[in-house]
């Protein structure tokens, strides 16, 4: 581990303008996901710019009749804020389905967006990785590739984004707050991350100095019909081999509107729109939701060790939609 | 057995609470890190990049140029070892490389942080020599000349072709366990000091002595010039059995700073490389059996690995020996030697990957023969130990299974695979059996002291790796003596007291036990009922004549409810019973958290732990808890621990066998037969994670 300066700007403009004449300076939030990279030396800073206590850390009401969450709410408050509960139960679910109690009274709205994806031989110095040294070539196309993607991914980089909140999100239709050295942008959260390509050093699409200062979460009514699922091989505090975040409005046994999006299967929260369309219109039915999940997976390329994530992925969209259209009937 | 005629008695069996709680949760018990020392300095290692070769070169100036860093060590200026005969501990004494991630030097400084820093900024290179560090079944085998623990490498009995030619019914079976790592909640740690040509360790260890004798060969110097201290032990699973290169990297290094202490604990990380771990098998078991589901032929055949270095040969088939009745049976095993780092002892060497093979093979073989698998067992039973010939001191595995059965209520449960579901689960049970060995360690004495006022001071220098030995050793004193606990000073862990066995093979209590009753029997002998203050006797562990005549070992029995998500195939295990006959139970409290512990293991086993090499680098890359998966306290459920009581007057004059171990033997193979049961698919390849299930 590296040394590093540690500083705490007094407001939002003041860590955007440090970080914008500091280009190996990072934003530190709960710290979760940072430090430990840093640890290994993974992610090698030379400052740390606290930004914990600058953004708001309270959930509020907008005037459309949305939410808008500060990027300083702790996980642990996100997940038991009634208004989530009520609205948007699959984002509290999948909040509080990820990492541990202890990690997430400490892990914030913002860091959790950005924690980085995850991969065995990128946390590994020593091995080569495209997305650390671009270039040197990827371990795990040939290597262990279990927890790896089977969308999406490109012949550079086959890692996958670990958060279940931002899959939930994703499923959600959030839009991500971002103030930056160019002002504010609103961007919807599909183009917050982004698919390896040939540029896997780069997890998002925000420029350097850009913070996340909150998230609003839009006035749809089917979305307190929605619901998180999350596949893993112990009972807590596993990452996800699979999971699917999913809102279903159903009218007579008919798919009148559907999100979904899956967590542990791409480089990014993944939008099944595919399977959105493939439903819409269409009787609520195991036979169309398994159809539908098809369709979504017809592009798979699975490597040697994860190509069961294919039919796991199946069963979880169809199941969680079953189960979302007999608790929304 | 006690001579004295002050028995008090009854401290033996009372459910004593730990001697040592109060001060491990109040933080005020030092752990080998946490002894108070002047000045130390903080070591952070160097690890080789390549899995075989030469270190060519080693440009430590960055490091040195950093503020607080005092010495780089390498073997470049690294002092001489007395006696480098054991490769795994002869370390920085050449450029050479034997495994990825061997240690090639350390960094001392004044802070851990700088240390850290520092290591980072070492070149090293290297000269590459082309490797094999994974295990495969069609690479170079060899046969080693005995396994651990002395046991014969091969057995053959009867004529196991003919029989299997004959036989009503045939299984044949390949079973695989993967390379696991101990972890211990306390790393490996090693606070060093050299002073005037005497060490000082405090060490997390399971044996201070066996350090002891070992650092003392190394460095070439006196045993009574070497002191290792370890009061408190974060746990073992056998990692801490023996010294590993760890210790003597610490001791290393603190030669160069003469009179200053060097702290050493490993890292999580590097606790996947090192400190040992268990070996991954290959196992073919085939079985025959008559058309009254008697087994007429039994071979366990066993492929697994060694390091190039040392050789290290885990007795997986030995359990098959003598486990079942047949008379017809062969065991061999066969090793790879290569380019990895030492495999060592983890909980239960042997018997746990070889039951999981064994009793999965069983659970088969009882379908096949159309038995319930609790009475396909029974009527395997044997009468005499085949691998001596010797009648058993108490056997009572029948009694576990069949109370097991009672308590968990095995009648309910479906026979037919995938027959029962609720919900979305397919619900499953399962069932195996236990066993594992007494060990009695030779060599160790105890100390006993009066110290007036109605006090006992009990000396040795064994170690409580978190077992609640000193809880059980204060139970057994008060016995021996006469005494109540209360009139107790045990003092352990410093080889400042007599010498004492390791804390491993679930050998302790027997081991030390019989010294404390030793000692007290001597004691009463000399000093009579009122000893005057001062007065004491050594006495040392004495042989059991019993030994030649019965073979001794405990038994036990596994139940498990297994549930599979019909649609992800995720596996979770509500209840689980485990019914035990290990002799007196010297501590019913300590003793629960012994067998659950183990049980624990048995179905983190099962589902959860793997490590996985990657033969291109060499070494373990899910080398965290995020990716080396162990149970969470969401993933036990119910565990329903119990023992039946066994008078056995043979094994020691406590009447205990060894309880460490033997709640991890069979309880994976439990867990596997279970969620065959609940899915109808059998998995013989651990851990059964959903992969390996869904269709
Ligand atoms: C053992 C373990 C298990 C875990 N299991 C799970 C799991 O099952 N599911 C899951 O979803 N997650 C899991 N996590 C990850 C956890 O959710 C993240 O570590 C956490 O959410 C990160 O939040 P933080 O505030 O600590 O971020 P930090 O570590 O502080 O920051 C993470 C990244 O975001 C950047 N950043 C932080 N805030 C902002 C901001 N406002 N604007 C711009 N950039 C910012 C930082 O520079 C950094 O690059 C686990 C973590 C651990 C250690």
């Amino acid at each position: 581990m590296r040394p590093y300066k540690y500083v705490r700007a007094q407001d939002v403009d003041g860590a955007v303008a440090t970080l914008a004449e500091a280009p190996n300076a990072a934003f530190l939030a709960g710290g979760t996901n940072l430090v430990d990279l840093m640890k290994l030396e993974v992610m090698t800073p030379d400052m740390l710019v606290d930004v914990r206590r600058l953004t708001s850390d309270r959930v509020e009401g907008l005037d459309d009749g949305g939410l808008r969450i500060g990027a300083a709410v702790p996980n642990s408050v996100l997940a038991a804020d009634h208004k989530i509960r009520s609205r948007y139960p699959a984002l509290s679910q999948a909040l509080l389905a990820g990492a541990s109690g202890q990690l997430r009274n400490l892990a914030t709205t913002g860091g959790n967006l950005l924690q980085h994806t995850r991969c065995v031989y990128w946390q590994d110095v020593t091995t080569p990785c495209n997305k650390r040294e671009p270039g040197s070539g990827c371990s795990a196309i040939e290597g262990h590739n279990k927890n790896h993607a089977i969308l999406g991914a490109s012949e550079h980089c086959v890692a996958t984004h670990p958060s279940d909140m931002a899959v939930a999100m994703a499923a959600l239709d959030a839009f991500i707050n971002v103030q930056g050295p160019e002002g504010e942008r609103r961007i919807p959260i599909e183009e917050l991350h982004r698919l390896p390509g040939d540029e896997p050093q780069r997890d998002t699409t925000l420029q350097h100095g850009e913070l996340i200062t909150s998230v609003d979460l839009p006035p749809v009514e089917f979305f307190s019909n929605s619901k998180y699922r999350k596949v893993r091989e112990r009972a807590s505090y596993a990452f996800a081999l699979v999971s699917v975040a999913a809102a279903l409005d159903i009218e007579d046994g008919i798919v009148g509107d559907v999100r979904i999006a899956l967590g542990g299967v791409a480089h990014k929260p993944w939008r099944a729109t595919k399977a959105e369309e493939a439903l819409r219109g269409e009787p609520a039915s195991e036979a169309n939701f398994r159809a539908a999940a098809d369709i979504e997976l017809e592009d798979a390329q699975p490597l040697r060790d994860n190509a069961f994530k294919v039919p796991l992925a199946r069963n979880v969209i169809t199941r969680t939609l079953l189960d979302l259209s007999e608790e929304g009937r | 057995m006690s001579t004295t005629t002050r028995t008090t008695g009854g401290a033996i069996g009372a459910s004593l609470d730990r001697i040592d709680g109060p001060r491990k949760v109040t933080g005020t018990a030092p752990y080998a890190y946490e002894h108070r020392v002047d000045n130390p300095l903080y070591l952070f290692p160097l690890r080789s990049e390549i899995v075989r070769g030469q270190v060519t070169g080693i440009d430590a100036s960055a490091a040195e140029a950093l503020p607080g860093v005092v010495v780089v060590v390498t073997h470049e200026n690294a002092p001489q070892l007395a006696d480098t005969g054991d490769r795994e501990l002869a370390i920085l004494q050449s450029g050479e490389v034997a495994f990825r991630n061997q240690y090639v030097g350390a960094v001392l400084a004044e802070t851990f942080e700088a240390a850290r820093h520092a290591a980072g900024l070492v070149e090293v290179s290297y000269a590459e020599e082309p490797h094999e560090a994974e295990l495969r079944e069609d690479g170079d085998l060899y046969t080693p000349e005995q396994l651990n623990a002395g046991f014969p490498t091969d057995t053959e009995e009867g004529d196991v072709e003919e029989a299997f030619s004959s036989a009503a019914v045939t299984l044949d079976g390949r079973y695989t366990t993967p390379m696991e790592h101990n972890n211990p909640m306390e790393p490996h740690t090693t606070v060093a000091v050299w002073k005037a040509g005497d060490l000082t360790l405090y060490e997390s260890t399971q044996g201070a002595h066996p350090v002891q004798r070992t650092v003392a060969k190394i460095f070439g110097i006196d045993r009574n010039r070497a002191r290792v201290v370890a009061p408190y032990v974060g746990g073992g699973f056998g990692s801490k059995g023996l010294p590993h290169a760890n210790t003597i990297l610490a001791a290393l290094a603190a030669q160069m700073v003469e009179g200053r202490p060097v702290k050493f604990a490993v890292t999580r990380q590097q606790m996947f490389t090192g400190v040992g771990y268990r070996t991954p098998t290959i196992q073919k078991i085939r079985l025959g059996a008559d058309s009254e589901g008697r087994l007429t032929a039994v071979t366990h055949d066993v492929i697994e690995q060694t390091s190039k270095i040392k050789e290290f040969a885990e007795q997986t088939a030995a359990v098959t020996r003598s486990m079942y009745a047949t008379d017809n049976r062969r065991t061999t095993h066969r090793l790879a030697a290569l380019d990895v780092p030492v495999p060592s002892w983890m909980r239960a060497p042997g018997e746990a990957p070889g039951m999981f093979a064994l009793e999965s093979a069983m659970d088969e073989m009882a379908e096949k023969c159309g038995l319930d698998p609790i009475e396909f067992r029974i009527r395997n039973e044997p009468e005499i130990d085949a691998e001596t010939g010797l009648p058993y001191s108490s056997r009572n595995l029948v009694a576990c299974l069949r109370e097991g059965a009672e308590r968990f209520g095995w009648r309910d449960r479906t026979p037919a695979p995938r027959s029962h579901q609720e919900g979305r689960w397919l619900v499953g049970n399962g069932v195996a059996s236990a066993t594992y060995p007494v060990f009695r360690l030779p060599g160790s004495r105890a100390t006993i002291r009066y110290e007036g006022d109605d006090k006992y001071a009990v000396e040795f220098g064994a170690a409580d790796v978190g077992t609640g030995a000193w809880t059980a050793l204060t139970q057994i004193s008060a016995d021996a003596i006469g005494v109540g606990v209360d009139n107790i000073e045990l003092r352990i862990g410093d080889t400042a007291f007599p010498f004492a066995s390791v804390a491993g093979g679930s050998s302790g209590i027997t081991a030390w036990g019989s010294a404390i009753f030793e000692a007290a029997r001597v004691f009463r002998e000399r000093h009579g009922d009122n000893p005057s203050e001062g007065d004491e006797v050594q006495a040392r562990t004495p042989n059991n004549p019993e030994t030649e005549n019965y073979a001794m070992h405990a038994f036990g029995a596994f139940f498990v409810e297994a549930r599979v998500d019909v649609d992800t195939c995720e596996v979770r295990v509500p209840r689980m019973t485990g019914v035990f006959a290990a002799g007196k139970i010297i501590n019913a409290k300590t003793a629960r958290s012994q067998f659950m512990g183990g049980m624990t293991m048995g179905l983190s086993m099962a589902l959860h732990e793997e490590s996985l090499v990657d033969g291109r680098f060499g070494h373990v890359i899910n080398q965290d808890f995020a990716e080396y998966h162990i149970p969470t306290n969401a993933d036990i459920g119910e565990m329903d621990i119990s023992w039946i009581d066994e008078d056995d007057p043979y094994v020691n004059p406590m009447g205990s066998k060894g309880i460490g171990e033997i709640g991890i033997v069979g309880s994976a193979a439990a867990v596997a037969n279970a969620v065959y049961n609940a899915t109808g698919i059998r998995v013989r390849d651990l851990p059964i994670t959903p992969d390996k299930l869904i269709q």
